[in-house]
Formats: structure tokens, sequence, C-alpha cells
């Protein structure tokens, strides 16, 4: 019986199939719902693009007339040769010291918290909180900063710049990102997998030859780009060094050596965008919005390198 | 249905001649009626295997193993002979895996976890205070049940074992050995400088295993290997097994009851009580255990009507 198809049975069996097949569903609220969402994201962009354009509008003019003058001359008074040179190289010697002090501080807090510590009670109560000093406001840790760096250890931060100096400051910025540094850390030991340190183990070796030899190469492209971002944090911060003092105006010429420079007062690039905006002449709004711009463009390349180094050296399990 | 007879059974499992001249069966001489079978959630064991000392390897004296409050595992004595594939069955979550991890001190990672009752190891117990776990997994090398190579070259995943035992001698050979011993040497020997990860499922779980013997451990344990493996890469790693038993004690977990009976001499077979904890129901040679259980839970297992 199979096989043997009637003319006239075909098309009726197709055709109902056909008709509860097909057919152009109009499905209001899903459109409406879609159409928010897009408005969501095109409001975010809107305002960013804005702000954006702004800037390179009011500063562009900065970077057309003086160049890289700009870059590297000092603060001034004067709106015509007042430049970030200084306030640059007070970021990157900020920089330099959050990196020496945050990374080996946090990712050792990480490997202990993630392969040493027993599951106990108390260690997930560190933990939980170790996040929520992530979210703390940094200006509080400002406070923390001008108490402990600038006054209380005034003798070994600043002798001559009552404290204010770029050790205190970068201490300051250190202890900021800390948290982001040890929680990123943190996750990306995480995420190599228990079977990597069994296989280990297995084979006769110590936790610590297991953590040297396999966990903490697995998750170092993690805990690099982790690190990044937060060197990227701690070059935009602004509050805690407005509190520790790394608002100096102006700062004496720089023919002190290195070491002095240290110890002496500076300037960041956060903290001279916040003074120049602050200044009555208005010929400085564009040097604020020219500062803005040299501001975001190393973030966003500092940023930049974190996004390419995870996508060159991400690993999949 | 009542114990069928030997001849029956060994043509239906298709299980060869056991090759264990040291293993002496010794039976408690009768059939168990009804009242003298183990009630589910009590444990022991209807049949005992006595093998001469030197040829006992671990002697569990009453194990129970915990996680935190839990207990997975009550109460299991058993021996595991010397240079013969011992296999632990039984249903999912009976605690095998369990059993076998504390064989190692692989339990030692998990916070929770602890043991009651003693681990010989050629006759030292392996809990005592002062037994360095290391140490101990250095000579009871474990392969797992998914294949988990360093994602390092294939070199380097043989050689890591003996680099931090502090091996001196000729690591090429080594390696070579090693890989040859895991029957995988010929498929690799031209690309050891590539990632261990980069190779098949089964040639991973091959190369697990030369890492594994790498260490040159007495005893290998197993956790379920062929479970991820397809059926030629699974017989590849049986047949690799019995060539290693000459060598090594092995103790294997399996679901696989085939599997079981393919390669190994003494089977052990566990199931759960109401408690959840596992225990040791029967263990015998494994012909014995196939063909004639002496306890119904494990015949209803073996013959696929329970588990």
């Amino acid at each position: 019986m199979a096989g043997v198809a009637r003319p006239e049975a075909i098309p009726p069996a197709a055709e109902l199939v056909r008709r509860a097949i097909s057919g152009k569903r109009i499905d209001v609220g899903a459109r409406l719902f879609e159409g928010i969402l897009l408005f969501s994201l095109l409001a975010a962009l809107a305002i960013l693009v804005t702000l954006l354009a702004d800037v390179v509008g009011r500063g562009w003019v900065v970077y057309a007339e003086r160049g890289t003058e700009f870059l590297t001359s000092g603060n001034s008074r004067d709106p015509a040769q007042a430049g970030v040179g200084q306030a640059l190289f007070g970021s990157l010697a900020l920089m330099v010291i959050v990196a020496i002090v945050s990374f080996p501080l946090g990712i050792g807090a990480a490997i202990y918290l993630e392969e040493y510590a027993r599951d106990t009670p108390f260690t997930r109560f560190i933990t939980v909180n170790i996040r929520n000093l992530a979210g703390v406001p940094a200006i509080v840790y400002g406070l923390l900063g001008l108490a402990v760096f600038v006054i209380a250890l005034q003798d070994l931060t600043g002798p001559n710049s009552n404290g204010r100096s770029i050790i205190s400051g970068g201490l300051t910025l250190a202890i900021v990102v800390l948290p982001i540094v040890i929680i990123t850390a943190s996750e990306a030991l995480r995420a190599v997998p228990g079977t990597i340190r069994e296989a280990a183990l297995g084979v006769g070796a110590t936790r610590w030859e297991t953590i040297r030899s396999h966990v903490l190469p697995y998750a170092a492209p993690g805990i690099l780009t982790g690190t990044i971002l937060a060197m990227a944090r701690a070059f935009g911060e602004a509050a805690p060094l407005i509190m520790v003092g790394g608002a100096a105006s102006f700062v004496a010429a720089g023919d002190a050596n290195l070491i002095d420079q240290l110890f002496g007062p500076y300037m960041a690039m956060p903290t001279l965008v916040y003074n120049w905006a602050g200044l009555p002449n208005q010929d400085f709004r564009a040097l604020t919005a020219a500062g803005i711009m040299a501001l975001l463009t190393t973030i966003l390349l500092v940023n930049a390198i974190a996004i390419v180094l995870r996508n060159r050296y991400a690993r999949r399990w | 249905m009542t114990i069928r007879t030997e001849t029956e059974d060994a043509a239906a499992t298709g299980v060869s001649e056991p090759e264990s001249p040291t293993i002496r069966v010794m039976t408690s001489g009768h059939e168990l009626d009804e009242s003298e079978r183990i009630a589910p959630g009590t444990s022991g064991s209807t049949k005992h295997l006595e093998f001469d000392d030197d040829q006992v390897v671990f002697e569990l004296d009453q194990l129970s193993c915990f996680y935190g409050s839990f207990r997975a595992v009550r109460d299991i004595s058993l021996k595991v002979p010397k240079n013969q594939i011992t296999a632990l069955i039984g249903p999912s979550g009976c605690g095998k895996s369990t059993l076998l991890r504390s064989f190692n001190r692989m339990n030692d990672l998990i916070d929770s976890a602890r043991i009651e009752g003693r681990i010989l190891y050629h006759g030292v117990d392996l809990y005592e205070d002062g037994v360095d776990a290391v140490e101990v997994r250095r000579r009871i090398g474990m392969v797992f049940q998914k294949p988990n190579p360093f994602p390092k070259s294939i070199y380097d995943n043989v050689a890591f074992g003996p680099r931090v035992a502090g091996f001196r001698g000729n690591m090429d050979q080594l390696v070579e050995q090693s890989l040859r011993r895991a029957a995988i040497w010929d498929e690799v020997k031209d690309k050891l400088r590539t990632p261990g990860t980069s190779l098949s499922g089964g040639q991973q779980q091959r190369l697990c295993i030369a890492r594994a013997i790498a260490v040159e451990p007495d005893v290998i344990l197993m956790d379920e290997p062929c479970s991820a493996l397809d059926p030629i890469a699974t017989l590849k790693i049986e047949e690799l097994m019995r060539e290693l038993k000459e060598n090594y004690t092995i103790v294997i977990v399996t679901h696989n009851m085939q599997q079981a009976a393919r390669v190994s001499d003494v089977t052990a077979f566990l199931t759960m009580g109401e408690d959840r904890a596992g225990y040791l129901v029967e263990m015998a040679p494994t012909q014995e255990l196939f063909t004639r259980p002496t306890n119904r839970l494990t015949e209803d297992y073996i013959t696929g009507r329970f588990g």
C-alpha cells in the first residue's frame, strides 16, 4: 500500500503542512521591546560620542598650534606655554610604583586565597570583603593615603615635601587598585581546571611545583590583562591624588635627580586636568580638553594592549 | 533467578581463565539463603580473598571516607594483590572514585575530606603521621577519567614528573621508554614538541599513562580511564593495561562491567546503602564474581537488573 501514490493524496497533505508551518506573525510586544533595547544602546553611544566630539573639538586647536610641544612642556600660568609634560612624567612614575607594589602583593594574595587557603567561613568572609573593597570610592583610599603615607610616614615618603611625594601618591594608588588586582588574578587562577592540578600532584609534584610549573603559567595571560586594566584605572584616578597632594599646580623645573623627584612634589594627568578646569582664564578651557585627550588616549592605548594580549594568549580548556 | 552454572556463564560473558596463581578463594562454603543476604546499608564481604603477605599491595581495614559529615564510603576491608588488575565496579555514586582517590591521598586536596580506618600500603599506614602525601603520589600514580595532559609539549608532559622527582639520568631516553610502554611512541615520535592537547582523546589518555609511568611508580590508579574514549581507543588502553600489569599493580574504577570482565583479575563490587554510603558487597576473582556471584545484589547488578 505504501508507495502507491494516489494523485489527489499528495497536494492536500503537503498543503496542510505548508499552512501549518508558514505565516508571518506580527508580535507587537517583541518589536517594542527590541526598539527600547536599541534606543538604550544608541542613547549610551550618543552620550559618549557627544562627549568625545566636544572634547576633541575644543582641544584640537592646541595640538594644531603647538603639536607635541604641548606634550613635553611643563605647567605654566601662561596658557600659551602650559603643557602636560610634567604631569605625564608624574603619572608614569606613579604607574611604576603602582606596578611594583600592587602586582606582587595582589598576585601573591590571590595565589594564597585560591591555592593555599582552606575553604572556611573566614576565607569566604575575606573574599567577599575584597570584592567590597574594590567598590569603595577612591576618595576613601585618598583619606587613608593622606593619614598613613603623607602624615604618619612623612619621614619616609617625602621629608622635604611634607610627604606629598610621588612615593605617597604611588602607594595610595597601589592600594586603590590592589583589590582589583587580587580579584582579577583570583579569577585567572580559578580558570585553570582542577584536573591540571590533579595531574601535576598525581605524578608527585608538591603544591608549589604545581603552582610554579603549571597553574601560574597557564593563568599568566589572564593575570596580565587584569593587572594592565588595573593600571589604566589607576592612571585615570584623580580623587585620591587630590587628597595626597598630587595637585601641586607648579613644580620646580626638573633639574633634580630621579630620586629627589620621587620624594618631591609632582603632578599627575588627572589632577592637572582638574586644576586647569578650575582656572578662570578662558584659554585654559582648550588646554583642559587637550589634556583630557592625552589622558583618554593613554588609557585607550593601555586597554587596547590588554585586549590584544588577552586575545593572543587566551587558552581554551 | 538462581545462580547459573559456570560453563553457561563463561560462554555468555566471554571471561577468560584468570592468570592469577596466587589467588586462593575462600568461600563460606555454602550458598547464601535469603536471610543471610546482606541488607542494604550494612557492609561486608561474602567471600574473602586471601593472598600471600608479600603479594598484598594495599590492605584496607574498616575504611570509611567522609566529605564533611557525609559518609561516602563505609567500613571497607579488602586487599589489593600485586601485579594484578583490580577492578572496582558498582553503580554511580557508590564511592568507587572516592575510595580510589584515598589510595594515593588525592582526597587530601578536598578540604572537607577525611577518612576513618586504615589503608596499609605494603604494611604502612598511608595516613599515619609523618607520611608525605607527595612521596605517596610519586609511588602511586593516577590516570584520570578525562584525559588531562598539560598544555605543554608531549615531551614536557612526560618529563615533568621525573624532573620534579630530581631525575638526573638521560631524560630523552626516559621519555621515549615511557611513551613506548604506553604504546604511543610510534604515533608521537616525530612531534614530541607539539602540545599534548593537540592529540586525539585516546592518544591523550595514553600520553597521561606515559606521564604516570615515567616516574616509575609502584601502583597505577585508573579512574574510569576509558569513559571519554571511543571503543577502539578503549581496546588499546585495555591491551596496554594487560601489558603494564607485569610491572605495575593496577587498580581501576569502571562503570563498564564488560571492561572489568575483560581486563581485571580481581573485582570488587560496591553499592550504596540507604544512607547513600558506598559499601563493599563482594570481592572475588573476576571470573568467580561474574559467573558465580554469591550475593543477590551482585548478581542483579552484573545481569543488568539494577544500577
